[in-house]
């Protein structure tokens, strides 16, 4: 008998110290996959944001940065810029990404800075206790929109790779979940890609992934997935909105 | 002959395998708590599964590991 | 190697590409722009990297980042862009990482003004940012000093690995001055890094850079540590230059610009017969304390004498402890202070003491 699935190498043999059912545990191994596919993890710098996956850093096996909240885009400039030959990638939540890291996000992609982002969007801040994102949908209830987020008070959720794939600079803006055995596939296969521009140094990659978060949404792990299904793919459609085309299929 | 491995220690019981399974041999356990204090997921009929991996591909804390 | 005419700002950025900081992060302030303009011309020549960030909070990150890899990164601004860059300076120095960052002093607070100002002591020596850290603090008074300080702090902040900031101000930015540079650095990293994130190669467990600490033991035990740091800085980095201080009666302190209007103050003082002397401190974090002690016994009092309301002087009087009278002369907004206004200060001292 062969192993045909196992823990993948990139990954530290340290338990997640996410909630039961959140999907952020399937996005780190799909990165780690990646890394560990593409052979890469010996010249790897991710850096980790604020949010629920500050401590990203103790799971990858790569090298690790912790960057100020919003500020993983910069950071990961500055070390791409040093260390060139090097694969750089931020993984970043909604919050960090979207809100308050948007300038460092969006001058990234202008700049066609050389780096991955995968961008974890669960339409709420999960490490403060469940509070409005930038990706919380209409009506949404959450902490700080106990009554559902009113647009016209609170304003519209933002759509990053829409917004991203305008930028000459962007390289890869494609948008993925992780809801269902497929879904998942498809979003390693994203990952995979975004990681393969850049070693063919194609400019910005960012790989947005629909996720959950069972704990602040009030629903179990499966329920979440159906929530994500019903309320996330309508507002957040999955697909490329920008492939500058390449090698890799 | 294909056989899903629960690392149980790992296992946080959500369920996802549970139901992401297609021959439907994964329960969570009506009994056994585990360290971590939640119900492991376990294999009921090994002789059924696939090796499909379906459980692995859903599991979010890398519990599982299939062999074929 | 002989000497050039250089602009305060620009000898600087020479003299740190010298010490071999190959990664510069800016955005555009004034009066620091001649820096970033030198640095954007040279750096592409030299295979080094001269980005404009999309703002200070950014470039501060870049540095982070570059020097998280492993390389001397500097960035540089003016006040209220220093402000900008506090929260990624408390990073840095809650991570352990090496940094140079420029501040070219102006008029605060607020967008305050563009003429020259030491308002930012507070700032560069008590709260650059959250948390417990100290970051050490150089102040030139000339362009030579400039640009032999800029060699210093990359040493120092990769030595102690800590941020380390030039605090100088918008006249020494903009004066031309001959200056002798120092040889280069053979390398852009001429200390091992064995802590950077620049990828294991397989060959070593992965590095982490970060600042996050959960439980609070830990997190004291890592600041008590680092606060042992400090207390050897303190001991070894003390720097100040004395000027006719061992017989003053009256001693001036005062640092950058406004220590250059004191020297002239001082001459013309000594001119009328008053012992006045001059204590300017080269560090500001470590303050240098003993140099200020060595003079307690004899001084009849001490003026301290800066372009801003009265901040370095708060040191002062820790330092003198209540043993002699310390005074306070200041002029804000941009306006150096004249000669003739620290000698009528001076003047007045001595009226007093007798
Ligand atoms: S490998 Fe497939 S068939 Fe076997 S337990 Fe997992 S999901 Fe079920
Ligand atoms: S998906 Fe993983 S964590 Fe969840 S019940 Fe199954 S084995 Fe346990």
């Amino acid at each position: 008998m062969a192993v045909v699935f196992q823990k993948p190498q990139a990954l530290l043999d340290v338990p997640f110290t996410y909630c039961p059912g959140c999907t952020h545990g399937i996005i780190h191994r799909l990165v780690a996959e990646t890394i560990d596919e593409l052979g890469i993890e010996g010249h790897t710098v991710g850096v980790a944001p604020v949010g629920c996956s500050v401590m990203n850093y103790n799971f990858f096996a790569c090298d690790m940065v912790q960057a100020p909240h919003g500020r993983a885009p910069a950071v990961a400039t500055g070390l791409k810029r040093a260390i060139p030959e090097n694969i750089v990638f931020t993984y970043q939540g909604d919050g960090d990404l979207a809100a308050i890291g948007t300038a460092e996000t969006v001058h990234a992609a202008v700049r066609g800075e050389n780096i991955t982002v995968v961008f974890v969007n669960n339409a709420i801040y999960g490490m403060t206790g469940g509070q409005m994102a930038p990706t919380s949908l209409p009506n949404q209830v959450t902490q700080t929109t106990p009554y559902g987020r009113d647009t016209s008070y609170s304003g519209h959720p933002i759509r990053v790779c829409e917004m991203l794939a305008t930028l000459e600079g962007t390289a890869l803006a494609q948008r993925v979940s992780v809801d269902n055995v497929k879904n998942v596939q498809n979003a390693k296969k994203a990952i995979k890609k975004a990681f393969t521009y850049q070693i063919e140094k194609r400019g910005f990659s960012i790989v947005e992934v629909l996720s959950t978060c069972p704990t602040n949404w009030g629903l179990d792990a499966q329920e979440s997935l159906q929530w994500l299904r019903d309320n996330m793919i309508p507002y957040y459609p999955l697909g490329v909105y920008k492939d500058v085309g390449g090698t890799t299929k | 002959m294909a056989k899903a491995i629960i690392d149980e220690t790992k296992c946080k019981g959500c369920g996802l395998c549970v139901a992401a399974c297609p021959r439907k041999i994964l329960v969570l356990s009506p009994d056994k708590i585990n360290s971590k204090g939640y119900r492991p997921a376990q294999v009921v009929d090994q002789s059924k599964c696939t090796g499909c991996a379906s459980c692995a591909i859903m599991c979010p804390d890398v519990a599982i590991t299939v062999e074929r | 190697m002989a000497k050039v005419l250089m602009k305060g700002n620009e000898a600087l950025a020479e003299a740190a590409i010298m010490a071999g900081c190959r990664h510069f992060f800016g955005y555009p302030i004034t009066p620091q722009t001649e820096l970033a303009a030198y640095m954007a011309k040279k750096m592409p020549k030299i295979g080094g990297v001269y980005l404009q960030a999309e703002s200070e909070i950014a470039a501060i990150n870049m540095v982070l980042g570059a020097s998280a890899a492993g390389k001397r990164a500097m960035t540089s601004s003016s006040s209220p862009g220093i402000s900008l860059k506090s929260e990624g300076i408390s990073y840095i120095a809650g991570s352990d990482l090496p940094a140079v960052i420029v501040n070219v002093q102006r008029g605060g607070p607020g967008l305050g003004g563009i003429q020259p100002s030491q308002a930012d002591y507070w700032q560069a020596t008590r709260a650059t940012g959250h948390g417990d850290f100290h970051l050490m603090v150089y102040a030139p008074s000339t362009v030579q000093e400039m640009t032999d300080l800029v060699a210093l702090a990359f040493d120092n902040a990769d030595k102690y690995r800590m941020p380390v900031m030039i605090l100088s101000d918008g006249m020494l930015g903009q004066m031309m001055e001959p200056v002798e540079l120092k040889t280069a650095n053979a390398t852009d990293c001429p200390i091992e890094k064995p802590w950077a994130a620049c990828g294991h190669r397989n060959s070593r467990p992965h590095n982490v850079i970060n600042s996050l600490y959960l439980t609070p033991q830990a997190l004291e035990e890592l600041v008590k540590k680092r606060y042992e740091k400090y207390e050897v800085i303190k001991k070894e980095e003390q720097m100040a230059d004395e000027y006719l201080t061992d017989d003053a009666d009256i001693i001036l302190v005062a640092y950058g610009a406004s220590s250059r209007i004191c020297r002239t103050a001082v001459n013309t003082a000594r001119k009328e017969g008053i012992k006045a002397g001059l204590i300017r401190p080269i560090t500001l974090w470590p303050y240098p304390a003993k140099y200020i002690e060595k003079h307690i016994a004899h001084a009849k009092a001490f003026l301290c004498v800066e372009m801003s309301m009265g901040q370095m002087v708060d040191d002062v009087r820790l330092c003198v402890n209540g043993r002699k009278p310390v005074a306070f002369y200041g002029r804000t907004g941009g306006i150096i202070p004249a000669p003739d206004e620290v000698l009528n200060e001076i003047r007045k001292l001595t009226g007093g003491v007798k």
